[in-house]
């Protein structure tokens, strides 16, 4: 993170949304954003990530709160006037504007020295390598170079804050990431701060220095990408992101922070505790496939729950298995594809184990 | 000989004869009774019929004498130049009003977008001579009868509409984030609309702008009950003299009429080509 500014460059204080004064779109959302960062909201459509990006670009109204951009209250600013960049999913190129006219618009608008655009319109083209392309039309360009035309010109007056909007979706997939590694590098090098949405979790765990992950208005967790994926702070948090198995149980004892819970079939997970830790309480222990081995032979280690064979579904680079608790619950193991690979019959026993601090127990809503 | 697939009856095939000779019996009716104007207007004799010199194509039966008579006479003279200035300053106002109208009634924050359109497309439905009646009776406590601004808002409030739906078809295929885009690269909202927003809905402000002159050009009803005699327009002219004086005067304009209808088209498609193709709709490289 290049973070050497101050850390609350962008702030958000309690800011809610509503557009019918019934329902509340954004509940509360408070946030300090530190200059230079590469900040993610993340969430299914309809979280309200995309109304909070509207609202920090002023195209939509805040219903109650402040957002505060370098200490300066923005909130009732015309969006004209807030000196922000903004990247949008479908480019909003102008059509009738030649490639460099479109990156000279932000700076004719500021009015300045015709040589001076005409060579930052230059310097830009070469940063995005799209030099031979000054006098193109957008629509005789890609969608991979309209989009880093659309990028150029978002950032050609030097904001210093650049919102983008699902600014990749509409691009194939081997675009998409090299259209990640172009935003990265661009980030790096100019040090803008960048408030980026995206529903694709790939997308934000490998550009992110944080990602805040939205449900139902309300922000889930807010985290560096590992911390997100390794230690979910809620339920939500740990299915949204990656893939996960949930096994329920009971909690029986409590030790050093740790949670004990019983499963179906009384064998016995210690778990980290995240948001329930009374005994007696029913639990959901949440453990990522990857963060499953399956024993040769059956020991008894803590940690370990035997289950029965069901199928195994072979992608390439690794193999999945899948496996059922007594009471049906479906757990999947990820194996990375070597000779060591198991066999099974189905309806085998077999037996899973995982680390304590790669179990989660989640609290039954 | 039309080639028919394998599996038609005779009564297919009877349709489609009957389908393709309708159409262009329907077109030989729309087009006859215009195209038939311009030879009748070069009558050497004072008559709408074809005299039996211009069938045998006698030179000596053919004359310009009706062209003389329509440029030399001041009242004719008087009508042609009430008609393009009431026409142009009606074309600009309604231009103006109707394209403003569609902006307001395309954005998302307008209130009772329905009731309001249905209101200004109104002149467009009501009876023509309704509406005349009635901006008769109105305009006359103004003073606006039988004056050339009354006539301009006249023939303005008839155009609106057209503007309106035009403007407001090419608006709906507009992009809202193209405007945005203009906001957060720091345009105030006046200057996104000039820089971005016109140059893509000029096609549709053309097309509108079009009818809307059009429609003043050749409305006889309004300028009935509103025009006094300094006032008169082609249209206006065209129907006192069928009933004072027939002659061929009146097909030597009507054919000056379509020659400036035909132009005017050309024109017009030709810069509406133009601004769609400045839109980038078009791959041209």
């Amino acid at each position: 993170m290049s973070t050497d500014g101050a850390l609350d460059f962008l702030r958000f204080a309690n800011i809610q949304k509503s557009y019918d004064q019934k329902t509340m779109v954004v509940k509360d959302f408070s946030l300090d954003v530190a200059k230079g960062e590469f900040l993610t909201l993340l969430g299914p459509s309809g979280s309200g990530k995309t109304t909070v990006l509207m609202m920090m670009a002023g195209f939509e109204s805040v219903t109650h709160g402040e957002i505060l951009l370098d200490g300066h209250p923005i909130t009732r600013t015309a969006p004209y006037k807030r000196n922000i960049g903004m990247v949008f999913q479908n480019y909003a190129l102008f059509p009738h504007m030649s490639i460099a006219e479109n990156l000279a618009y932000p700076l004719k608008v500021r009015k300045l020295a015709k040589a001076d655009i005409a060579q930052k319109v230059e310097k830009f083209l070469q940063l995005i390598e799209l030099e031979d392309f000054a006098g193109r039309m957008p629509a005789q360009l890609s969608g991979g170079q309209r989009q880093r035309v659309a990028l150029a010109r978002a950032l050609i007056f030097s904001p210093s804050l650049v919102l983008m909007d699902e600014p990749l979706g509409a691009l194939d997939k081997k675009l998409r990431e090299q259209m990640q590694l172009e935003i990265m590098r661009l980030h790096k090098k100019l040090g803008f701060t960048v408030i980026y949405v995206t529903h694709d979790q790939t997308e934000a765990l490998t550009m992110s220095d944080r990602i805040a992950v939205f449900n139902d208005g309300v922000v889930q967790q807010c985290a560096a990408p590992e911390v997100l994926y390794e230690q979910p702070a809620n339920a939500f948090v740990a299915d949204f992101i990656g893939e996960n198995n949930f096994v329920p149980g009971k909690i029986v004892g409590l030790d050093e922070g740790m949670v004990r819970i019983e499963i179906a079939g009384g064998e016995e997970i210690i778990a980290m505790h995240s948001d329930c830790d009374v005994i007696g309480t029913k639990c959901r222990v949440s453990i990522r496939p990857e963060k499953m081995f399956i024993l040769p032979s059956e020991h008894t280690f803590a940690n370990k729950i035997t289950v029965k064979f069901l199928a195994r579904l072979y992608v390439g680079d690794y193999i999945r298995y899948f496996f059922e608790l007594p009471d049906k619950t479906e757990v999947v193991v990820k194996v990375l594809n070597d000779h060591e690979a198991p066999k099974f019959g189905e309806g085998d026993e077999a037996h899973l184990i995982s680390r304590r601090k790669d179990c989660f127990a989640f609290a039954v809503t | 000989m039309q080639k028919f697939p394998a599996y038609y009856t005779i009564w297919h095939k009877l349709g489609v004869y009957a389908l393709k000779y309708t159409a262009w019996l329907v077109l030989f009716f729309l087009i006859v009774p215009i195209v038939v104007i311009i030879p009748l207007s070069f009558n050497a004799e004072p008559y709408f019929t074809f005299t039996r010199g211009m069938v045998t194509l006698d030179p000596a039966a053919y004359s310009t004498r009706w062209y003389d008579a329509v440029v030399t006479n001041p009242n004719w003279m008087l009508a042609i130049k009430n008609s393009f200035i009431i026409g142009f300053f009606a074309t600009i106002v309604a231009t103006v009003l109707g394209t403003l109208a569609a902006v307001g009634l395309s954005s998302q924050y307008m209130p009772y977008k329905r009731v309001i359109m249905a209101l200004m497309l109104s002149p467009m439905i009501v009876p023509s001579i309704i509406v005349a009646a009635g901006m008769f009776f109105f305009f006359t406590k103004f003073g606006l009868a039988g004056s050339f601004v009354g006539l301009v808002i006249a023939h303005a409030a008839l155009g609106v509409p057209f503007v309106i739906i035009t403007v407001t078809a090419t608006l709906s295929g507009f992009d809202r984030s193209l405007y945005h885009a203009g906001l957060s690269m720091g345009a105030s909202p006046l200057k996104t609309f000039f820089d971005v927003v016109m140059p893509l809905i000029r096609p549709g402000v053309i097309s509108g702008a079009m009818f809307a002159f059009v429609t003043s050009f050749d409305e006889v009803v309004v300028v009935l009950f509103l025009a006094g005699p300094g006032q008169r327009t082609i249209p206006r002219q065209m129907f006192s003299g069928l009933r004072e004086q027939i002659n061929p005067t009146i097909l030597a304009v009507a054919t000056l009429l379509i020659l400036v209808s035909v132009a005017f088209l050309i024109t017009l498609e030709f810069l509406r080509r133009r601004s769609e193709r400045l839109r980038g709709l078009e791959d041209h490289g």
